[in-house]
């Protein structure tokens, strides 16, 4: 089996090539660059350089999310567009799914959290490969109870994902000295973990028609927010309208 | 047989309308399907970017595999994908670019990056297969008021443009101040049948030694005050007399400018492109004043008027012609200069 993964959804452009329980190839860029512009040619290259044919893929596998809303889009467009063209099957990944196979820790709980705005991360929880959290957009102080309450008083947690340098202090504060923090190399989305992770889901029968293929944003768009509470009627309610649209000056 | 004739695959998402469509030679369209969101983002009086971006990629299959069912091709028989790369908005944009570039990719088939803008000058070219540069075009749409001389296909000249608002802002402010709503233009075409042009007059903007430029700002605020001094003073506003007035005093703008420049520029074709361009009381001043110019008059009808993946595809052909292909880094452009 054959199967090239595409992971778009924080800040590296990754995609790997899995070949029968082998990753063959992964091609990762971790600076900030735009995916519009990084993901085909590594996607190219990646191809040119292992003699990958595209034709004899059995699916293309996304990270489907959460995360960046134009970085998931721009995966799932392009996992799309490849589908389209050959004909073949995706398969979704979930990207929290995908940071927590970057490593392997028997016994601990694995925590992986990004930046999610808005005073929120994207969280879930794993131990031994089974999932306690599902996959969530919440604020620092609540995952951090559920990590608590699950892991007790001496579960050891590591934590992995843009979320975790950026509320590390935090993390440590509350649960001292079970927190630990993956190393640089494992603690970003990898194309690896989600081929790994599509090679089961592909086993399983789990596969999405190219036409059907979308993200899983986890959240509504600000403006459907708004219109569903009611307030973008709201007297007065011109500017919010305008955030709502996102119109330049309030953009 | 297939030596003489080229068949792109057009893809448009830079705005509320996700398209695509076949075309041949850059002239007869194949298939040209258009699937909009108008209604969703009426709710919100405006397109709302981030629910454009989210249907855009939930419809851009659908759109692609229609149009070539319609067309009664397959992806072999593509020669080259077009696709929108801007102006737009930037995550609408992205779908497309990011869609096809993969389509390109895994197709072995070359991708060709097309300006928004100059489709809708390419828009005329599948209506009129007579058409052929040069001429006189006048842009009009949303974001632009553009007086350009097309050269050649893809050698296009500005002489002039709005140093301020465009057209089709302008008539999304006036739509939104008399509770018309949006989208602005065809709103008010509509309210303005009926309605005496001379009702009421507003300033002709002009902008001080440059006679091809437009200015809509005086104009708005012109609009904007009356309303504001009825509404003080009680007094009752006629809908069909402002509209009607407001746009006489647009047209006029737009269609003297453009008369002017023919003239001077000793171009005897005049066309009109753009959103804006299917507001029927432009294309009747339009088709006036070139009658009485003996000018040729020509715009596109009004399905290619709209956004389309038709005029990308044909703007899409001159550029594959000229080998103006892009690689695997091409990228959406929102701010893209015309």
């Amino acid at each position: 089996m054959k199967i090239l993964a595409v992971e778009s959804s924080g800040t590296p452009a990754s995609v790997a090539f899995w070949e029968d329980g082998k990753i063959k190839a992964e091609f990762t860029i971790t600076d900030k660059l735009t995916h519009s512009v990084t993901l085909m040619p590594l996607i190219e290259s990646m191809t040119k350089i292992c003699g990958i044919d595209l034709t004899a893929l059995d699916a293309v596998a996304v990270s489907a999310g959460p995360g960046s809303f134009t970085g998931l889009r721009i995966g799932v467009a392009t996992v799309k567009g490849l589908t389209l063209a050959l004909n073949k099957p995706a398969v979704k990944v979930s990207s929290l799914m995908g940071l927590s196979r970057n490593i392997f820790a028997p016994g601990c709980f694995v925590c992986p959290l990004m930046d999610a705005r808005r005073g929120q991360v994207y969280a879930a929880l794993f131990r031994n490969g089974k999932q306690l959290l599902s996959d969530s957009a919440l604020s620092v102080e609540d995952y951090l109870d559920i990590v608590e309450e699950k892991a007790g008083k001496t579960g050891r947690c590591i934590f992995l994902g843009d979320g975790a340098p950026v509320h590390r202090e935090r993390i440590e504060e509350r649960l001292g000295k079970r927190a630990v923090f993956a190393a640089p190399g494992s603690s970003l989305q990898k194309a690896s973990s989600i081929a790994v992770l599509a090679a089961e889901e592909l086993a399983a029968g789990n596969t999405v028609s190219s036409d059907d293929l979308v993200p899983d944003y986890l959240r509504i768009p600000l403006a459907e927010q708004m219109e569903k509470a009611g307030t973008l009627e709201d007297a007065g309610s011109r500017s919010l309208k305008k955030i709502a649209r996102g119109d330049k000056k309030h953009a | 047989m297939k030596e003489d004739k080229i068949t792109i695959l057009g893809i448009e998402s830079s705005c509320d309308e996700t398209a695509a469509a076949v075309v041949e030679n850059g002239r007869t369209v194949l298939s040209n399907v258009i699937s909009s969101q108008i209604d969703i983002h009426t709710i919100y009086g405006g397109v709302v970017p981030e629910i454009a971006s989210r249907l855009h990629l939930e419809n851009v299959n659908g759109v692609i595999r229609l149009a070539l069912k319609e067309a009664g091709k397959t992806f072999d028989d593509i020669d080259a994908i077009a696709v929108t790369k801007g102006p737009g908005l930037v995550g609408a944009l992205l779908i497309g670019v990011s869609a096809a570039k993969a389509l390109a990719f895994a197709l072995h088939k070359p991708i060709v990056g097309v300006n928004h803008i100059r489709g809708h000058v390419a828009a005329n070219y599948i209506s009129h297969p007579e058409l052929k540069p040069p001429f006189v075009c006048l842009i009009v749409s949303g974001g632009h008021t553009h007086l350009t001389i097309v050269r050649d296909y893809r050698d296009l000249m500005i002489v002039g443009k709005s140093v301020d608002d465009a057209a089709g802002e302008c008539y999304d402010k006036v739509a939104r101040a008399v509770g018309l709503g949006y989208p602005g233009g065809p709103k008010v075409d509509k309210a303005s049948k009926g309605g005496d042009p001379e009702a009421i007059v507003f300033p002709k903007g002009e902008v001080r030694d440059r006679p091809y430029d437009f200015t809509f700002s005086g104009l708005k605020s012109a609009v904007l005050n009356y309303i504001n001094k009825a509404n003080m003073t009680g007094e009752q506003i006629c809908v069909p007399d402002l509209c009607a007035s407001f746009q006489q005093t647009v047209v006029d703008s737009l269609v003297s400018r453009t008369m002017d420049c023919a003239k001077a520029y000793g171009i005897k074709n005049v066309a009109l492109a753009g959103g804006v361009s299917a507001n029927s009381a432009l294309r009747a001043a339009f088709q006036k004043a070139c009658e009485e110019n003996g000018f040729g008059c020509f715009y596109p009808e009004p399905i290619y008027c709209t956004d389309n993946a038709a005029m990308i595809a044909a703007a899409g052909y001159h550029d594959y012609l000229a080998g103006d292909v892009s690689d695997m880094t091409l990228n959406a452009d929102p701010s893209l200069k015309l």
